[in-house]
């Protein structure tokens, strides 16, 4: 991937005491959100059914209308957007997918640059750089049907799809959700992997708490109603929940997903023994989370984990107690 | 009686005493005289047919497309026009035909006013079905993706909608071919012609070899609209090849 592929940089997003209320009903869908999403950054907005958080993300690009309050992109209201105008430049990814089944691959992808009234052959060479971008074959794929794809080829179109403008921001509604499990997984990294490249703001809808800590850098817990009951970074929800309603929702077993946030490269560990290098020690690679790793010991019954860099090397050792003190004390003033 | 100036205008009826033996027996079908006699008897009248059928077909389709797109957006509208094409539908051609001489005459008018009235129901169900089964989600993200409600008809529903559509243009154009036979009977012409005067004569064959032509007719009109539905079509075909 080229450098230069995305020029386009991410939006700042600001939902400014926005309430949504449906007419006959007396309870609000969205009640009184306010968010900052720092431009380039993944925001999760997670909660149960009845929580909001599909309707938030639709009143960006205005297929739900505001009530009350506003939301702006990079200060400017959406309401002041020309509303073609605003969707065509903001990426709209839904867990249906919802390609148009009558077009090819590429006819798909090149829909917004067709309707902006790009040349042709610059929204073939976009396409094809936005299939190779998402791992699908620009020469093979592109002149498929919708119905000659696989569920997890599909969601990679519907992603080219909604980057094909080159969009500041980015909306997804449970993009994964309809996936099997492995393919789902894949789609996770290699769109975290995309992000890293692209940096586009993202507002990424799911119910999966577990997909949620891994997606998001920021993470906002809405609750029945659609009130905030928490909006903060992904270890700092799993280490402090707000509520009992948050800790309830991330889990008894958030103290695990925060292990699974960090890996043993990360953390300060013990000197390593002298014999390190026995073979009857149990050993794991640097690159390893604390929560495999500690996975491991257990199922092990070793009480220790000698941890080898890449090249092989012992350069520490860890203990359950190493792992409990860390939950305890909080990962920042350890790494430090 | 079979000079070629009287043919022209109307179908030829052999005097039984002459011509061949099948036709002095008055066979089920004399294939000499069907060659010999096609292109005066047959041929004008196929192209009537075809006329008669194609006018009424296309008609009845913009009104039916009219009123379909205006019970997509505006859904009251659907029960009243069903109800009001039923209504036409289940008239019996003859009595339709008859209820309108009075009104526009023994004409061409009357006829196709009566078989537009019997394409109504069919394109109008057909269209409007194929319109409402577009599926939501790739409304929805048509939507979300910023096309207008123009952009939305033209490239996503009407494109997605067009299997129902042409599947109703094949029933009404073969319907519309089969009834059309009984507009001879207020003297607008097709194959029904010579079937009415075959009747009057008794004479076999013409009246074998119309309705033949007339199904013939139905069968490749179907087949070349098939072609046609695949060609707009492309996507429908080779689905699924990965899981």
């Amino acid at each position: 991937m080229k450098a230069d592929q995305t020029s386009g940089d991410a939006a700042e997003i600001v939902f400014d005491h926005v309430t949504k209320l449906y007419r006959g009903r007396q309870q609000a869908a969205v009640n009184d959100l306010s968010l900052v999403i720092p431009a380039g950054e993944i925001c999760v907005l997670i909660g149960p059914s009845g929580g909001g958080k599909t309707t938030a993300m639709k009143m960006v690009n205005r297929l739900i209308s505001i009530t009350a309050g506003d939301i702006t992109i990079d200060g400017k209201s959406v309401k002041k957007f020309d509303l073609t105008e605003l969707r065509r430049n903001i990426g709209y990814v839904i867990q249906q997918i919802g390609l148009f089944p009558h077009m090819s691959v590429e006819g798909n992808i090149g829909t917004v640059p067709r309707l902006l009234g790009w040349p042709r052959q610059r929204i073939r060479d976009r396409v094809r750089e936005l299939l190779d971008l998402v791992g699908l074959d620009p020469d093979g794929d592109g002149k498929r049907f919708p119905s000659e794809l696989s569920g997890g080829q599909r969601q990679r179109v519907g992603l080219a799809r909604a980057m094909a403008a080159d969009p500041r921001l980015m909306l997804m509604d449970e993009p994964f959700g309809a996936i099997d499990p492995i393919t789902r997984e894949r789609l996770q990294d290699d769109f975290l992997r995309l992000h890293k490249e692209i940096r586009k703001t993202v507002i990424f809808v799911t119910h999966d708490i577990d997909e949620a800590i891994k997606m998001g850098d920021r993470i906002a817990i809405l609750r029945q109603g659609g009130i905030l009951a928490q909006y903060d970074t992904p270890e700092a929800i799993l280490a402090n929940p707000a509520d009992d309603f948050v800790a309830r929702f991330v889990g008894a077993d958030r103290g695990l997903k925060r292990l699974a946030l960090r890996r043993l490269s990360e953390i300060e560990l013990l000197e390593a023994p002298a014999d390190a290098r026995d073979g009857d020690r149990v050993s794991a690679d640097a690159d390893m989370t604390l929560r495999d790793a500690l996975s491991l010991m257990l199922t092990s019954g070793a009480s220790s984990l000698v941890v080898h860099d890449e090249l092989g090397e012992p350069v520490g050792m860890l203990t359950v107690d190493v792992v409990s003190r860390l939950l305890a004390g909080g990962f920042e003033e350890v790494r430090a | 009686m079979s000079g070629p100036e009287l043919s022209a205008q109307g179908p030829v009826i052999p005097k039984f005493q002459e011509g061949s033996e099948c036709i002095r027996e008055n066979g089920q079908f004399c294939w000499g005289w069907f060659q010999s006699n096609f292109d005066t008897v047959f041929a004008p009248r196929i192209v009537e047919h075809m006329e008669l059928t194609g006018i009424a077909v296309g008609l009845g389709l913009v009104i039916a497309f009219a009123a379909a797109l205006f019970a997509y957006r505006y859904g009251w509208f659907d029960t009243p026009f069903t109800i009001f094409s039923g209504f036409l539908y289940t008239i019996p051609s003859l009595a339709l035909f008859q209820l309108l001489v009075p009104i526009t005459g023994l004409s061409w008018t009357s006829a196709e006013i009566a078989l537009v009235s019997y394409t109504l129901l069919i394109l109008f169900r057909n269209i409007l079905t194929g319109l409402r089964e577009v599926p939501g989600d790739v409304k929805e993200a048509a939507r979300g993706m910023g096309l207008t409600a123009r952009q939305m008809l033209l490239r996503v529903e009407l494109p997605l909608a067009m299997p129902a559509i042409m599947a109703g243009i094949r029933i009404a154009t073969v319907t519309t071919i089969s009834l059309t036979t009984v507009a001879a009977f207020i003297g607008a012409g097709g194959l029904g012609q010579p079937i009415f005067n075959a009747l009057q004569g008794g004479f076999k064959t013409q009246f074998v070899a119309s309705g033949v032509l007339a199904v013939l007719l139905a069968l490749v009109a179907d087949g070349l609209l098939v072609i046609l539905q695949r060609l707009l079509t492309p996507w429908t075909r080779g689905r699924s090849r990965a899981a």
